[in-house]
């Protein structure tokens, strides 16, 4: 079978489900399923990922990293390194500029930091050196020998050792921002609060108040592909970097604050991306790479093992919860007191004020106070993982939704639609809903095939729902015509969930013409305008708006060369079907072809670019039902069924608005079941691999079944949300939910492994 | 790092007498990822899967021999060694992954000498015998005689196993395996329990419990035995097999599993293998009373 023997069965096979789910049916090619321009280099292996890069001359770089939680560096010394056999370069601390007094920004002080340790290590796996050798052999063996004089510090590993009264502190001269000197913590970098009417009231009218403590735990990314770079510096002080990013544009910025390098000087190539998640919106060899490049006068490649992938990328945070919230006997919420303490990691920086901002955003509750603190441990700064900080709260707040309901024999799903928020309510973050399809998610499940069937021996069903923001954002898109007439659509934004393609189809739709034949691709940082990190669930939304603003222009300019070519007035021409057309018929119709063939005597090239910083992203809501099954022996859990809904505003391409809600929920069963860090006593990570990390496996899991509601944005021109990051925020609430249906037991700290399962089952018979 | 591929059983024999700081392999699924965590690499490394006798699963007269670098996907797929042996054609299925039993080897399984290896457990329960290649000659040892601590064999060096030997089971016998991750594959043991049952009617004539992941090696538990043998299958003999099996453990608290969970659900694996194992060998007594 050729490709596009592929192509066409792959279509007709996908049409009538397309058709029944989505309501594309006012579009011609949104809302199809044509196979990723991506889909035959990946699965031959043809695609060029972060480490496959390989230039003439090239060396492999090495990093060294602490072996101590939390450490003074005395003395370094690199001699012994430098003159072993192959190595070109040897890197430290000394090496980089001091940020502190340069103006720079808290964040990218943290950051120069994190990538390379200067006065002190913050966390076992904490970079101290790197070498660039003739083979990788020889650079681990160089970085062994760098000796490094420690004076060691006790170091702190959890929230509450953090803490607590007289705990070591990672930062001594931090000013926490948000709290009071009185009320000072040890550790805790800053106080985020968000409060609205009167909690003694709101409590005082409620008929039912539970309050429970929670626990999570940080957790990585997974992503497959570990994190790469190749650097090229040359002798003019230009250099090129190949990178797997969510965002090269970002990876440029970062690397040269971190450097002290000209922005400009160096240009970043986007590779194929294997999963990012979040966790690749920032820098970890990048700049090591340059700069040992720099030094060697050679193209120095970086890649990270597994373990170094676990012990120093980007988990996102561990918290400690308390939920305690009120309701009238009819259901309505009266109340909520949300205390959230999230781990950043070695630097500021959890996702603590998302979450605060996220917590009970699904609802709408008179009185509420959430507050947030962000605390440092000696552990990996965090990253942005997948709606960062949203899923932790919604775990904790769907939690206790559930035994509201409970307590008040109400459905779950009643008590949810009671409080929904809907257009017109005031978000607990702040600003007005406008239309939001909360609701449409909540009746979707009602009414689904799932939540009417009944539930076998041993097994229970719980329901979660989630909300994140989605944002805007900076994008560039270039839509360039070929001379043959075909299209080729340029954009600055990383596709890591199938973001070519719905390029391809707007451009499609826009123009006309079959997805097919249209070339959709990203550029590099010196070849197309800016764009922001593909992150926020923002590119379909922010990218593809500007590639439908430079479509539209494009049409325009179509028009206007159909009309000097039938020297016509531009007003008698329309674009239909892919086609210029005489509005009375008096010309035969030009294709973009015919227009492209005469584009030396219309003006020129036929290209536009479209650049801006789209506003008006629209909120995404997720509800799900979870049906699992426990073995009541041994504590282990089977997910048996599995749907989610979710609201994308507009599907463009449905399989991967499937894909992301898919994709979330099995990284939510995840961090629910069995994702965790297991670390000992001196600070260094006991499980760096994916055994005995444990994502799930494909067994691990039924068919995740989707049902995509469409409430299409109405600040978006084809109504399109995010739809990548909502879908992992009500799991873990879903499956506690179902865990305490199918048990009897409510557990509240993550993640719910068989042996804490087997724990509150025994307590329960004992 | 030298690495060679001898033929025969003496060439592998006198490559090892030639250099004592070598290590013998078969599909190197322990051995690579040990050596890329860091441990010390040895001066040569010994590909034993080219020597015929280590490879072939073969029946003559009552005995399975089974060669100890054979993949353990080439046994898992032989259909007349999995209906003598389900429950030991379960142990290996079990390891990894389809990938990783393409590789996967009876011998490496047994000499990583893990507490956790899946087939170690259902060998010892089935009274499985190697074939010992050795400077001085074959010897031939019962499997529970190799693994003497986590890590460790009672081979000499330059020692490895050639084969494995099961006999048939005898009439209205069979075993079971089952071990608890927290994952559905891909996984190491939590606890592994293996059981073969020999029945007469409704009677236990013969029983043999092991138990794996809960001890320094797998481990044999005779008190689950005696209350099994004599009995009919009783809810309070099966109680006695889950006590005993539960008494018999001496597990360590790692990241894998707590000493309580170990214990309490070794119990459970322990009768859920003999209730398997027996309901296999009524269904084999049916079998061999029809034919
Ligand atoms: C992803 C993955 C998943 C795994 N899952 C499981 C699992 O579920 N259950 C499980 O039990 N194991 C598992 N393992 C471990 C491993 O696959 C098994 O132990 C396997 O049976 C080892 O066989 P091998 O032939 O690959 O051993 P090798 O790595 O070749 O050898 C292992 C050890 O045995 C020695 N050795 C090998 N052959 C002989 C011989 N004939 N005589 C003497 N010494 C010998 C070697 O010197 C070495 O010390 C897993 C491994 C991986 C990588």
């Amino acid at each position: 079978m050729t490709a596009t023997d592929q192509t066409a069965t792959k279509q007709t096979a996908t049409e009538q489900t397309t058709t029944e789910q989505t309501a594309a049916a006012a579009y011609k090619w949104v809302g199809t399923r044509p196979v990723r321009p991506d889909g035959v280099d990946k699965v031959t292996g043809k695609a060029q990922f972060g480490a496959d890069r390989v230039l003439p001359g090239m060396l492999e770089g090495v990093v060294a990293r602490s072996p101590h939680a939390h450490a003074r560096i005395v003395s370094i010394d690199t001699t012994a390194a430098a003159a072993m056999p192959g190595v070109h370069a040897v890197i430290t601390g000394a090496d980089f500029p001091d940020l502190s007094d340069s103006g720079a920004s808290a964040d990218d002080v943290s950051r120069s930091r994190n990538v390379m340790a200067r006065d002190k290590v913050l966390y076992v796996g904490h970079v101290v050196a790197a070498v660039a050798a003739q083979t990788r052999r020889q650079a681990r063996a160089a970085a062994d020998a760098i000796v490094v004089e420690y004076d060691v510090l006790d170091h702190v590993l959890t929230l509450d050792q953090a803490t607590a009264d007289g705990a070591p502190l990672l930062h001594p001269e931090m000013v926490a921002r948000g709290i009071d000197p009185e009320d000072a913590r040890p550790n805790t970098a800053s106080r985020v609060a968000h409060e609205r009417g009167d909690l003694d009231v709101g409590f005082a009218n409620a008929d039912v108040i539970i309050e429970r403590s929670f626990t999570t735990q940080a957790v990585h990314q997974g992503y497959i592909e570990p994190h790469a770079a190749v650097a090229d510096v040359t002798r003019d002080g230009r250099a090129e970097l190949w990178c797997s990013s969510q965002g090269h544009f970002a990876i440029r910025s970062m690397s040269t604050t971190v450097l002290g390098w000209e922005l400009s000087d160096v240009k970043v190539t986007p590779a194929e991306i294997g999963g990012g998640f979040g966790g690749k919106t920032t820098i970890y060899l990048e700049p090591l790479s340059l700069l040992l490049s720099q030094r060697s006068g050679r193209p120095v490649r970086m890649v990270m093992d597994r373990n170094e992938v676990f012990t120093a990328s980007g988990p996102t945070s561990g918290s400690n919860i308390r939920v305690k919230l009120g309701a009238t006997a009819a259901g309505a919420l009266t109340a909520a007191d949300i205390m959230l303490e999230y781990e950043a990691g070695a630097f500021p920086g959890s996702p603590v004020g998302a979450a605060a901002m996220t917590a009970i955003a699904c609802y709408d509750v008179p009185n509420f106070s959430v507050v947030g603190f962000d605390v440092v441990l000696n552990r990996p700064k965090t990253a942005a993982y997948r709606a960062p900080g949203a899923p932790a709260a919604a775990f904790a707040v769907e939690s206790v939704l559930d035994e509201v309901a409970r307590e008040l024999s109400i459905d779950p799903i009643d008590l949810r639609l009671m409080n929904a928020a809907v257009e017109g309510t005031q978000a607990s973050y702040g600003p007005t809903f406008p239309r939001i399809g909360f609701v449409e998610t909540l009746e979707a499940i009602r009414h689904c095939d799932h939540y009417q069937s009944p539930l076998g021996p041993n097994q229970g069903r719980g329901i979660g729902c989630g909300f994140w923001f989605n944002v805007g954002g900076n994008s560039t898109a270039t839509v360039n015509v070929h001379e043959d007439g075909r299209l080729t659509v340029m954009t600055g934004s990383p596709d890591i969930g199938g973001s070519r393609s719905s390029m391809a189809l707007f451009a499609a739709e826009e123009l006309g013409i079959d997805v097919n034949t249209i070339q959709s691709i990203i550029g590099d940082t010196d070849t197309i305008g800016f764009a922001d990190v593909t992150g926020g669930s923002r590119v379909t939304l922010s990218t593809g708006a500007a590639v439908i603003e430079a479509c539209r222009e494009m049409r325009e300019d179509l028009c206007r060369r159909a009309a000097l070519m039938w020297d016509v007035d531009r007003d008698l021409v329309e674009w239909v079907d892919g086609r210029a057309q005489h509005v009375d018929r008096t010309e035969t119709p030009l294709s973009l072809a015919d227009v492209a063939a005469k584009a030396g005597r219309t003006g020129g090239p036929i290209s536009v670019t479209a650049a801006m910083n789209m506003r008006g992203a629209g909120a995404g809501f997720s509800t799900q039902v979870v049906d699992v099954e426990i073995d009541p022996e041994t504590g282990q859990t089977s997910v048996v069924r599995f749907t989610t809904a979710q609201d994308a505003g507009t599907a463009i391409h449905p399989s991967y608005v499937e894909g992301q809600m898919q994709g979330g929920v099995v990284q939510g069963i995840g961090w629910a079941l069995n994702e965790t860090y297991t670390y000992r006593e001196d600070g260094s990570l006991d499980n760096d691999s994916f055994l005995d990390y444990r994502v799930p496996v494909a067994s691990d899991l039924p068919m995740i079944d989707t049902i995509i509601v469409e409430v299409p944005n109405p600040a978006h021109p084809y109504g399109v949300r995010g739809v990548g990051e909502v879908g992992i925020v009500p799991t873990m609430g879903a499956v506690a939910n179902a865990i305490h249906d199918a048990i009897g037991h409510r557990l509240c700290d993550l993640p719910m492994s068989p042996m804490r399962i087997l724990d509150a089952i025994n307590q329960g018979n004992g | 790092m030298r690495y060679s591929a001898p033929t025969t059983v003496d060439e592998a024999l006198a490559t090892l007498t030639a250099e004592p700081n070598a290590r013998v392999f078969a599909g190197a699924t322990d051995l690579i990822p040990q050596l890329r965590s860091g441990r010390p690499e040895p001066a040569l490394i010994v590909d034993l899967k080219r020597i015929d006798r280590l490879r072939g699963v073969t029946l003559t007269d009552a005995t399975w021999t089974i060669g100890a670098a054979t993949p353990t996907s080439h046994l898992t797929r032989n259909a007349g060694f999995a209906a003598d042996f389900p429950g030991l054609t379960e142990a290996a299925g079990l390891i990894g992954s389809d990938q990783i039993q393409n590789r996967s080897s009876l011998g490496g399984n047994l000499c990583n000498a893990s507490p956790a290896a899946d087939s170690v457990p259902a060998l010892i329960a089935n009274d499985a015998r190697v074939v010992v290649a050795s400077a001085s000659g074959e010897r031939v040892v019962r499997v529970d005689g190799i693994t003497i601590g986590p890590g460790a064999t009672s081979l000499a060096p330059g020692e490895f196993i050639i084969e494995f030997q099961l006999d048939r089971p005898a009439a209205s016998t069979s075993d079971a395996y089952l071990r608890m991750i927290p994952r559905t594959e891909m996984d190491i043991a939590v606890v592994g329990a293996a059981a073969r049952i020999t029945t007469d009617g409704g009677l236990c004539t013969g029983a043999t419990i092991v138990l794996g992941a809960v001890a320094p090696i797998a481990t044999r538990v005779n008190d689950a035995e005696t209350a099994l043998v004599g009995s009919t299958f009783t809810d309070d003999a099966l109680a006695a097999v889950a006590a005993a099996a539960s008494a018999a453990c001496d597990p360590i608290d790692d990241k894998r599993g707590t000493i309580a969970y170990r214990r309490q659900v070794a119990g459970v694996l322990a009768r859920r293998a003999v209730a398997l194992a027996r309901m296999r060998s009524t269904a084999s007594s049916n079998e061999s009373s029809q034919t």
